[in-house]
């Protein structure tokens, strides 16, 4: 795919639109009217300390809070201005345009290939074997796995280690081939080689997807960000451009939370 | 009676032992140099002393019990003197259990001589003596233990530590006495079949297909051939166990998955007691809900649509079976589903998959040996179960697969077998032993592969 050369990408277009989101746990509300405006094809980072409701702000996207009992979202979430929240929206649909990457590696207990193939069967995007058989390739080669994994592709996807298995997430999440991608403390549970490739990984990918991404490690938010929102006690303080937030806060929380004086 | 005021007396003395141990341990750190500490807590000193107490006092009474009746019987009749030399066994035997009715004063096989009532008279005395004995024996015993095991307290006394390795000896012996049991019904039950093959060949008991155990009393009977060939009620607790497993194993496992992934908390809550309350009904009342009510249901459903059912038959044994294991089922495998980490269905539900995708091709997968290993333990439970095939099933051997006839069942014919008045070595009487091994054996090896596969399982998620 190519651009026509006198017309220039549309970088500005908010993919995504959040507008006075609520969120509540049984009783208990974790997010107050959020809202929040996340730029296509960047990387936006959620940072704040635990509990500030992060997670619970990325999840809202895939409409993933809807499989926790007691969990009401309220308010107005809109990708590619469509309203992800009308009664109308195939919510599965909705699921494979925004892919999940999780805290911990969660590999289907099935060979590699089968992991990268579930969500291509699922959703019927393979017309042939020699199709999906080009699918979980590209994936993996995306996912800068595919030296690593071609030789052994019937192997469980257990039997790779911690990095490799998040980046076989990542793999399985983009087979599906979504607009967005949404990842949770991706490399918590990594060491910091594992983490260094991670990053990079999602540096190359930002190309073709918009990433949000969750971190608690702030050089990280720094590294791999364009644009980074500051959460706090389930209020979005503050969101810029990740140079802006880190140099120059305009909130003096934000300001005391990257300076290390909480968190 | 006499066992349990000895037990009594000990366990009374050792908490005195307790007292004093303690009491003891505290005086020699308050009295003092000032600079003695003891070494342990003075609730160790006491615990030290009680056991002092009561250990031997109990290893005797242990002694003891074991050996009285045998000593009983051995001074019993030495007070006939040579009378009894020269009987054969069971003379003897039966000697000495008029002896005891005399004593008794219950009725006996002979009148009684002059001999006879002296031995009964030693007997009885001697009886009344022995408990007496004991009570004062295993009394001084405790009592010596109580005063040693205060001598040797002193401040530096490594209590604690003396606590803590006679606290694993215990639970050793503990251990050692549930091992040794079972290894013990084991072994008569393997001798006892042993025996049966001595009188019924292997090869006939295995593979035989005619099961009539009635054993001719007299040579002149008639009617009864005691042909031992097992195979008909093997084929029998086979075919009611299938038929079982057909009930429970898909009525268990959607409950267990509506259960673990579609029900509401409060929903589950309700309904996983109310599953578990079917668990706890006793079977025998399972069994005659499926003699009264199931059987004539299905026999009047047969005769409307023109079958031969009769009124005993492998169907309603089986399917009230079935009822009965899906408990077992729906609880262990709803245990394994939920055990199924989150975070796997969330991968899933990540990437578009619906819920019974999910399930279907992520959570079942991943629970599958868990939910084998349920149903293995859940079949073995089927095979050993008596009572509804009692009173359910019938007792005629057929070997036949057709589920509206009578079958018969391993249980059923081993609890047959065993009531009635055959003499204790007749073939009929220890086929139940084989009967028992074999069972015994199928059961073991179906519980070891379901424990087997359910601990792999485990592995994986941990
Ligand atoms: N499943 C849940 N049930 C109830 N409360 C939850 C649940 N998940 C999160 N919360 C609460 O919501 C708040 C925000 O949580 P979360 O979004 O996970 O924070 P973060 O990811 O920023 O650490 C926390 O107070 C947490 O306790
Ligand atoms: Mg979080």
């Amino acid at each position: 795919m190519s651009l026509p050369d006198d017309t220039t990408p549309p970088e500005a277009a908010n993919m995504i639109v959040a507008r006075d989101v609520d969120v509540h746990y049984d009783d208990k509300q974790a997010l107050f009217g959020v809202s929040l405006d996340v730029v296509g094809g960047n990387v936006t980072a959620l940072i704040g300390p635990s509990g500030c409701g992060k997670s619970t702000f990325l999840r809202c996207l895939n409409r993933m809070n809807d499989v926790i009992e007691g969990c009401r979202v309220s308010g107005r979430i809109e990708i590619e201005g469509e309203d992800i929240y009308d009664r109308s929206l195939d919510v599965v649909q909705l699921r494979a345009r925004v892919g999940m990457v999780f805290q911990k590696p969660n590999p289907f207990p099935k060979s590699i290939y089968d992991n990268i193939a579930y969500g291509p069967r699922i959703h019927g995007l393979a017309a042939s074997r020699g199709e999906l058989d080009e699918i979980v390739e590209r994936s993996l080669v995306r996912a800068g796995l595919w030296d690593e994994a071609k030789d052994r592709l019937r192997q469980p996807g257990t039997s790779l280690s911690g990095g490799q298995q998040q980046r076989l997430c990542i793999a399985r999440a983009i087979a599906v081939d979504p607009q967005v991608v949404l990842m949770d403390e991706p490399c918590s549970a990594l060491d910091p080689i594992a983490t260094a490739r991670i990053e990079e990984l999602i540096d190359e990918l930002r190309q073709n997807y918009t990433i949000l991404i969750v971190t608690h490690s702030m050089q990280q938010a720094a590294r791999v960000s364009q644009r980074t929102a500051f959460f706090h006690l389930g209020y979005l303080v503050e969101v810029g451009t990740t140079e802006q937030i880190f140099t120059n806060p305009h909130d003096s929380r934000t300001q005391d939370y990257i300076t290390g004086r909480f968190g | 009676m006499s066992a349990f005021v000895v037990t009594a007396v000990i366990l009374g003395l050792a908490a005195l032992g307790y007292h004093l141990g303690r009491g003891r341990a505290r005086g020699l750190v308050s009295n003092g140099s000032g600079t003695a500490r003891l070494h342990s807590l003075p609730g160790y000193h006491g615990g030290y002393v009680a056991l002092w107490c009561a250990l031997p006092a109990f290893g005797l009474l242990a002694l003891w019990l074991a050996l009285e009746p045998a000593a009983l019987r051995y001074q019993t009749l030495s007070t006939l003197g040579d009378q009894v030399d020269g009987l054969a066994p069971e003379r003897v035997e039966l000697l000495y259990n008029d002896i005891r009715n005399l004593a008794a004063g219950t009725a006996t096989s002979r009148a009684p001589d002059a001999g006879l009532k002296a031995a009964a008279d030693s007997h009885a005395r001697l009886e009344a003596l022995l408990p007496w004995a004991l009570l004062v024996v295993a009394s001084l015993l405790a009592v010596a233990g109580l005063l040693y095991g205060r001598r040797r307290l002193t401040p530096a006394f490594r209590a604690r530590n003396a606590v803590e390795r006679s606290l694993r000896w215990i639970l050793i012996a503990s251990s050692t006495i549930a091992v040794l049991t079972t290894i013990g019904i084991v072994l008569s039950l393997l001798f006892e079949a042993l025996r049966f093959f001595d009188k019924v060949p292997l090869a006939e008991f295995l593979f035989g297909l005619e099961w009539s155990p009635q054993t001719a009393l007299r040579a002149d009977q008639v009617g009864s051939s005691g042909s031992f060939g097992a195979v008909p009620i093997f084929a029998g607790t086979a075919l009611i166990s299938l038929i079982a497993m057909l009930v429970a194993v898909p009525v268990g496992l959607f409950s267990a998955i509506y259960l673990a992934e579609y029900a509401k908390r409060r929903v589950r809550d309700v309904v996983k007691p109310v599953l578990e309350i079917l668990a706890g009904i006793p079977t025998v009342v399972y069994g005659f809900f499926a003699a009264l009510t199931v059987a004539p249901q299905v026999r009047g459903f047969g005769e409307a649509v023109g079958l031969d059912v009769s009124s005993e038959s492998a169907l309603v044994a089986g399917v009230v079976m079935g009822i009965m294991i899906i408990p077992f089922v729906s609880s262990l495998s709803d245990d394994v589903i939920t055990a199924v980490p989150r975070s796997l269905r969330e991968g899933s539900y990540g990437l578009g998959a619906t819920q019974s995708e999910t399930i279907r091709q992520v959570v079942l997968p991943a629970a599958l040996p868990g939910i084998v290993g349920s149903i293995l333990l859940a079949v073995s439970r089927a095979i050993g179960e008596t009572m509804i095939v009692v009173m359910a099933a019938g007792l005629a051997a057929n070997l036949t697969a057709n589920p509206f006839q009578a079958v018969t069942t391993v249980t059923v014919q081993i609890v047959t077998l065993l009531i009635g008045d055959q003499e204790f070595d007749s073939p009929k009487t220890l086929a139940a032993f084989a009967l028992g091994l074999v069972l015994f054996a199928i059961t073991l090896v179906l519980n070891i592969v379901a424990l087997v596969i359910v601990r792999k399982y485990r592995e994986e998620y941990d």
